[in-house]
């Protein structure tokens, strides 16, 4: 029993001996929060270590984690699909930044037996089947808006996220400037008390919930949606015309929602005027402290500038939407404001 | 050596009046160093289990704090969970964890009694290491894959099979609709296979340690296998199962990924076992990570501290179970 | 009527020894479900490079959990150190001298509550005691978290085999004149060394499937980790990253990375009984 123990303890030491000796390190940036930007993040990041040799770690723990392990410190920018909000800044201890660095489109999916694709819904139906008011796909609503596509008489199951997230936010959030009723009733936030529904966790547990229940509806990233092959209807948005969860539909929300765009980036684009604007759809802020000199703060604000030059063009491989091209250069000069 | 006091004497396994163990070992040694130093230094290493368990209500309590503030004993009477409006109430949580929990046992108590059973006692030799092999298999797939397995496979079946097979041949208000096949009972299912081995290999060891003689003794009576088992192996090792079940239920009150991904995620009440339903791990590892705003981190740290609860007075009614069956145990 | 008792007596005999059987069988379904599931999905990746590479993005093939490998055995040995330690001697404690006294009783209680804290909760704590005071994520912090969760189940385990060691040993050690200590350390525990083995494995083998604990302790490290005070790569946090994403080559990543998981704890358990094993003859 002795013999074995020493020779445990021996091999423990071994391995910390020489995990403790450390490899030499380049400088390294931890950042840590949302889920949906993590792929960019990873390809950016990996292309960034390759061209300048810093490491920036990121994890994504969630947007929520995000923000607190921000505020705590113990990471160099937080990285969430909401905002800041007051009492957030207030913990924050000193001036804090949120910028736009990715964004993209919530699809509504759904699993109708016999209709594989283009189903046309708008905000008034979408807002009453997740109230609970239309409960059939046969509905004449629903019928009305899709002439000629056979809807069986199936009860509608809702799906909507058990976790706290981005998405959500998103979602409620178009729902709340959508349906006066949904916005009294339920309100808008990263979870919120759902009137019916099942919740899967994660995009990917609600996408698995739309695959396997005939009759699911729910609310997914667009990469999900390409990826699962999972078909999603097309909007009804503000100015009229059906428009499908696109890219080029994102950039066109953005691009409607910068003539209201506040100097501090603190805007949801959902429901955004223009006619080719996609209306479910939202940015991703970074996060970071613009008042604290040091050798991670340039590399901070260097990587933010790469991001917008560089970085910006290969959104679309993942299904973000690059922003337009005033948007840029509104970033570029908040990012010059960073003291380092 | 001190003199023999014979009111001291007690009766030992064989039925023959000895001195308790410690008298003889006072009798026959003086306590050195080493003893003194050997009995400090474990009584320290238990003590550092208490203080993890001070640590870890500790911790719960404080960040407990402004939920225990705004919404005092509702939280424990109220099913509302609105994190806009920043109103909690834990109730469906309570109900999910204690419901999927308690299926769970049901399933894997007999289930792991009679493997281990079959694996000390009644299998033939060359099949025992194979099989107690496939069952510690289960115990090292992470729970992560145990929910992607649950979503994609078991719950689809619960959906297609097993759900309208209950609803029609048992029905009732415990057995309605399962339109998903995510539910309580699917999460009770899935904690089943979980804590299996758990409740398995404890067991198992368990039932190695009765001496063959127990054994020897029922054949030689003519005793069948069922009651040898019976008599010499479940009696003597009573303490030992209850062990075994309290470290499978500790696993199923807490487990978080696997039940998350098949349980459905709705905060309701619902007798109907194949609705969908919420538990408190579960609510905590969903939300903890994307809450943001004091009383909502705060509410999930207080349903935290709530399960810590609910284990301690399930741990109470094991042991007072236990006592009372055990009570009669000398006397034959 | 003496017949009929002894056909039901044998009846009840068959059937027990069938249903025994049977909930042996009904064990092996699902086990081979899963096995197949995780092996069926998993076995597309699994190449040399898998080992050695550092994971690349989307798109980039030729990318790896290497630092993953590692950094779940570097927490698994960290895990160990501080929860093997704390649960033998507790366990220990509670057999030799808890017999009696409300101390005993109470830690074995403690223990068995801790049992059931949900992962994510121990966590937190680490994340309190750890991370927060030292400013950063490190694997030390997430080998503490685990250690954490290994204590209950190392704990109950082993007081309920040394319990069960025959006193008869026990008494013959003294007779011969060896104090307490050495008897428990060198008879006691070497007798009980099946039971206490299992009892460590099972925990390793629960705490190196856990995800939500190391969130808030190791954190994640796309690259190798430089030294202990600073985050780590895990295989299951890779795993439960990859697994949400929505592409397809970082799920067969996924899937592959649960296989090399599943894997190592096996050679863990077959390796730690090779080595540790008493034959089973010992006691029977």
């Amino acid at each position: 029993m002795m013999k074995s123990f020493k020779k445990i303890l021996t091999g423990a030491l071994v391995v910390a001996a020489v995990a403790g000796a450390g490899v030499a390190q380049a400088l390294t940036l931890n950042g840590a929060g949302s889920t949906f930007d993590n792929p960019i993040f990873q390809k950016w990041f990996y292309e960034y270590n390759k061209q300048f040799g810093i490491q920036v770690n990121y994890q994504s723990i969630g947007s929520g984690g995000g923000i607190q392990q921000f505020i705590s410190k113990t990471v160099d920018f937080g990285a969430t699909d909401a905002f800041l909000t007051d009492d957030e800044t207030g913990k924050v201890g000193g001036p804090a930044l949120n910028i736009p660095v990715v964004m993209g489109a919530v699809c509504v999916s759904y699993n109708v037996p016999g209709v594989d694709s283009g189903l046309k819904l708008d905000s008034d139906i979408i807002a009453n089947i997740y109230l609970g008011a239309i409960t059939k796909w046969n509905d004449p609503a629903i019928a009305e808006l899709n002439p000629g596509v056979n809807l069986p008489d199936l009860s509608i199951t809702v799906a909507h996220r058990s976790d706290g997230s981005g998405t959500t936010n998103i979602f409620t959030n178009y729902l709340t400037k959508v349906s006066v009723q949904w916005a009294s009733s339920v309100g808008w936030g990263k979870a919120v008390k759902w009137p019916l529904g099942v919740g899967g966790k994660g995009n990917e547990g609600v996408a698995g919930l739309i695959k396997q229940i005939p009759g699911c509806i729910g609310y997914i990233e667009l990469a999900y949606a390409k990826q699962n092959s999972i078909p999603y209807a097309s909007l009804k948005n503000r100015a009229g015309n059906f428009v499908d969860p696109s890219i080029d539909g994102t950039t066109a929300a953005a691009a409607g929602a910068l003539k209201h765009m506040p100097p501090d980036f603190k805007v949801m684009i959902t429901n955004a005027p223009g006619a080719q604007a996609y209306p479910i759809c939202g940015f991703s802020w970074v996060v970071v402290r613009t008042n604290q000199p040091g050798e991670n703060s340039k590399a901070l604000v260097d990587l933010l500038k790469w991001m917008m030059a560089t970085g910006n063009g290969e959104v679309a491989s993942l299904y973000y939407a690059p922003f337009p091209d005033s948007l840029v250069s509104k970033i570029n000069a908040a990012i010059s404001t960073i003291k380092y | 050596m001190s003199s023999l006091d014979e009111t001291k004497l007690v009766e030992n396994e064989g039925g023959l009046k000895q001195a308790p163990s410690f008298f003889l070992f006072k009798w026959t040694q003086s306590i050195g160093l080493g003893d003194v130093v050997f009995r400090n230094l474990t009584a320290f290493f238990a003590f550092l289990v208490l203080v993890l368990a001070m640590l870890t209500v500790a911790a719960l309590w404080i960040n407990s704090g402004p939920c225990i503030k705004a919404m005092g004993w509702h939280f424990l009477s109220s099913s509302d969970w609105d994190p806009i409006q920043n109103i909690f109430g834990a109730v469906p949580f309570v109900y999910g964890t204690l419901v999927s929990s308690a299926i769970a046992l049901l399933i894997a108590a007999p289930l792991g009694l009679g493997i281990s059973l079959f694996l000390t006692e009644l299998a033939p030799m060359r099949f025992r290491d194979p099989v107690a092999f496939l069952v510690e298999t289960l115990a090292a797939i992470p729970s992560v894959v145990y929910g992607l397995w649950g979503m994609f496979v078991l719950a689809p079946i619960m959906r297609v099979y097993v759900d309208p097979f209950l609803h029609g041949f048992i029905g009732g208000p415990l057995f309605g609709e399962g339109p998903t096949g995510l539910s309580l009972f699917t999460a009770g299912t899935i904690l089943s296979i979980m804590i299996l081995p758990t409740i398995t290999a404890i067991s198992r060891e368990v039932f190695e340690a009765v001496p063959n003689v127990y054994r020897e003794s029922a054949r030689a009576l003519g005793a069948t296998s069922w009651e040898t088992i019976q008599l010499s192996v479940l009696k003597a090792s009573k303490a030992g199962i209850v062990g075994a079940m309290m470290l499978g239920l500790g696993r199923a009150l807490g487990e978080t990924m696997a039940v998350t991904m098949v349980i459905g995620n709705t905060p309701k009440v619902d007798i109907n076992l194949l609705a969908p339903g919420h538990s408190m791990a579960s609510v905590i590892a969903n939300e903890f990570t994307e809450a943001t705003g004091d009383v909502y981190l705060a509410a999930l740290s207080e349903i935290g501290l709530l399960l810590m609860g609910i284990t301690l007075v399930l741990n109470i009614v094991a042991h007072l179970l236990v006592w009372a069956t055990t009570r009669n145990f000398g006397k034959v | 009527m003496t017949f009929d008792f002894q056909t039901r007596r044998h009846f009840v005999d068959r059937l027990m020894v069938g249903l025994c059987g049977l909930a042996a069988v009904i064990a092996v379904v699902p086990l081979l479900s899963l096995l197949i599931y995780v092996l069926s999905q998993g076995i597309q990746d699994l190449r040399p490079g898998f080992f050695i590479h550092l994971p690349t993005p989307v798109g980039i093939p030729g990318g790896g959990m290497g630092n993953a490998i590692l950094g779940t055995i570097t927490l698994i040995i960290i895990a160990s150190l501080v929860g093997l330690p704390v649960g033998i001697f507790a366990g220990v404690y509670l057999a030799e001298f808890g017999k009696k006294g409300r101390f005993a009783w109470i830690v074995r209680f403690v223990s068995d509550v801790l049992s059931g804290v949900p992962s994510i909760v121990t966590g937190i704590v680490a994340y309190t005691l750890i991370v927060k005071p030292m400013g950063n994520f490190s694997a030390l912090a997430g080998g503490v978290a685990l250690g954490f969760m290994m204590i209950p189940i190392v704990t109950r385990t082993t007081e309920e085999l040394v319990k069960l060691v025959p006193h008869s040993l026990r008494e013959a050690s003294w007779a011969l004149g060896i104090s307490q200590w050495k008897t428990v350390m060198s008879i006691i525990i070497r007798t009980a060394k099946n039971g206490i083995l299992t009892g460590v494995l099972l925990s390793i083998a629960r705490v190196s499937g856990e995800t939500a604990p190391l969130l808030f302790t190791s954190f994640n490290n796309q690259f190798w980790a430089g030294s202990l005070n600073q985050p780590t790569a895990s295989l299951t946090v890779q795993v439960f990253t990859y697994a949400i994403s929505p592409f397809d080559d970082w799920h067969h990543e996924a899937w592959t990375g649960a296989l090399v998981l599943l894997l190592m704890v096996l050679s863990i358990n077959l390796a730690a009984k090779m080595f540790f094993r008493n034959p089973r003859s010992l006691l029977r």
